[in-house]
């Protein structure tokens, strides 16, 4: 049952991933279709950080998290390198939780 | 060029390194969750995807392997429009399709769509998907060897390092209205609706957010805008008036890829 449920789904995601990057070329996509492909993986990528930042299990996912996010943010907007933003914001919620933030 | 590459690498090893603290706390939790340790190298190897593997350990410690195939099916849904988006990165032959599309995850795309020059799309999309491979099979099976003497990953903060460097990732291209516009309609969509629908499916919503689009503008369109429309939008932040701020040039410098929506700036990193 268990390997019944990995091959089914390392098939199907692989199947997303082939699609997507086939279809491409396929297809032959009109202008206004390639133009607005950017935005909606965008959309996408912006709805998981958000939803990764914000929401744990379908709840609000408290304090810690959300704010050592925003302090990467702040600090990508600052244009400091990728790394600094990755390593400060992860820094920033084991404080606050080392402090007893939730 | 070569100073863009060393970039390249050094943001992905870094992003890759903490995906490799997560894979540690995966393959722990799946240790402790009684599957067999094959079954989790598996599901790192051939899967490749997070969320669908914490969730899929989940459920089917919980008895519930149904569950565990339609919700990792439904999180991984977004890698089609990911391959879409980052076909081009992925390469022309035959073999890059075939092993690049197994590359597709969120960071190698993110990566990728934050590079407007085609070498460097193509150098962030593998140099990304690689390490990330490596370091989410390396930390998996350390997480197995090591199983319940791993700590919390929550201790380290490491939860908040994907959304935050996520971010910083798309940060550059929110310059542009049209992108800024439909990335927070699409987050936005995504956090309201979490709390309602099944995992996978908020994510998926997001694409309502292209939706904007089609609120109609109220104000000429600058010309790349052709064929996009775009809500009028009340005073900025910096007071910069809108349409200038809309010029793909206008503060980056880099010369505007043609036709494609995202900024042309270059991240600064």
């Amino acid at each position: 049952m268990v390997i019944a449920v990995i091959v089914g789904l390392a098939v199907g995601t692989y199947a997303f991933r082939l699609l997507g990057v086939m279809l491409h070329d396929r297809l032959e996509l009109p202008e206004r279709v390639r133009v607005v492909l950017p935005l909606a993986a965008s959309a996408l990528l912006g709805a998981l950080a958000a939803t990764a930042a914000l929401t744990e299990g379908g709840a609000l996912a408290g304090v810690a998290r959300p704010a050592g996010v925003l302090v990467g943010v702040l600090l990508a907007w600052r244009r400091v390198p990728f790394v600094v933003v990755v390593v400060a914001a992860a820094a920033t919620t084991a404080c606050l939780r080392l402090l007893g933030v939730p | 060029m070569r100073s863009v590459n060393r970039t390249i690498l050094r943001d992905a090893f870094a992003i890759a390194v903490a995906t490799g603290a997560v894979a540690i706390s995966f393959g722990a939790i799946a240790a402790g969750s009684g599957l067999p340790p094959w079954s989790v190298v598996l599901m790192s190897v051939f899967i490749f995807a997070g969320g669908a593997q914490f969730m899929a350990v989940g459920l089917l410690a919980a008895g519930n392997p149904l569950a565990a195939l339609f919700g990792g099916l439904l999180i991984n849904a977004r890698h089609l429009p990911f391959g879409l988006a980052v076909a081009d990165a992925v390469g022309p032959r035959r073999w890059q399709r075939l092993l690049g599309s197994h590359l597709v995850i969120d960071e190698s795309v993110a990566f990728a769509l934050a590079r407007t020059d085609p070498r460097e799309r193509r150098v962030a999309f593998w140099a990304t998907g690689a390490l990330l491979f490596v370091c989410w099979n390396l930390g998996t099976l350390a997480g197995l060897a090591l199983g319940s003497a791993v700590g919390d990953p929550a201790v380290l903060g490491l939860d908040a390092a994907f959304p935050a460097g996520l971010i910083a990732l798309i940060l550059p291209s929110l310059r542009d209205r049209a992108t800024r516009e439909v990335t927070l309609a699409g987050a936005a969509l995504a956090v309201l609706t979490t709390p309602l629908l099944p995992a996978g499916l908020p994510v998926l919503l997001a694409l309502g957010g292209l939706l904007v689009l089609a609120i109609p503008r109220r104000r000429p369109a600058t010309p790349d805008a052709a064929g996009r429309s775009s809500a009028d939008e009340p005073a900025t932040r910096d007071g910069t008036p809108a349409a200038q701020r809309e010029t793909p040039a206008a503060d980056g410098g880099a010369p505007a890829a043609g036709g494609r929506a995202a900024d042309a700036e270059e991240a600064a990193w």
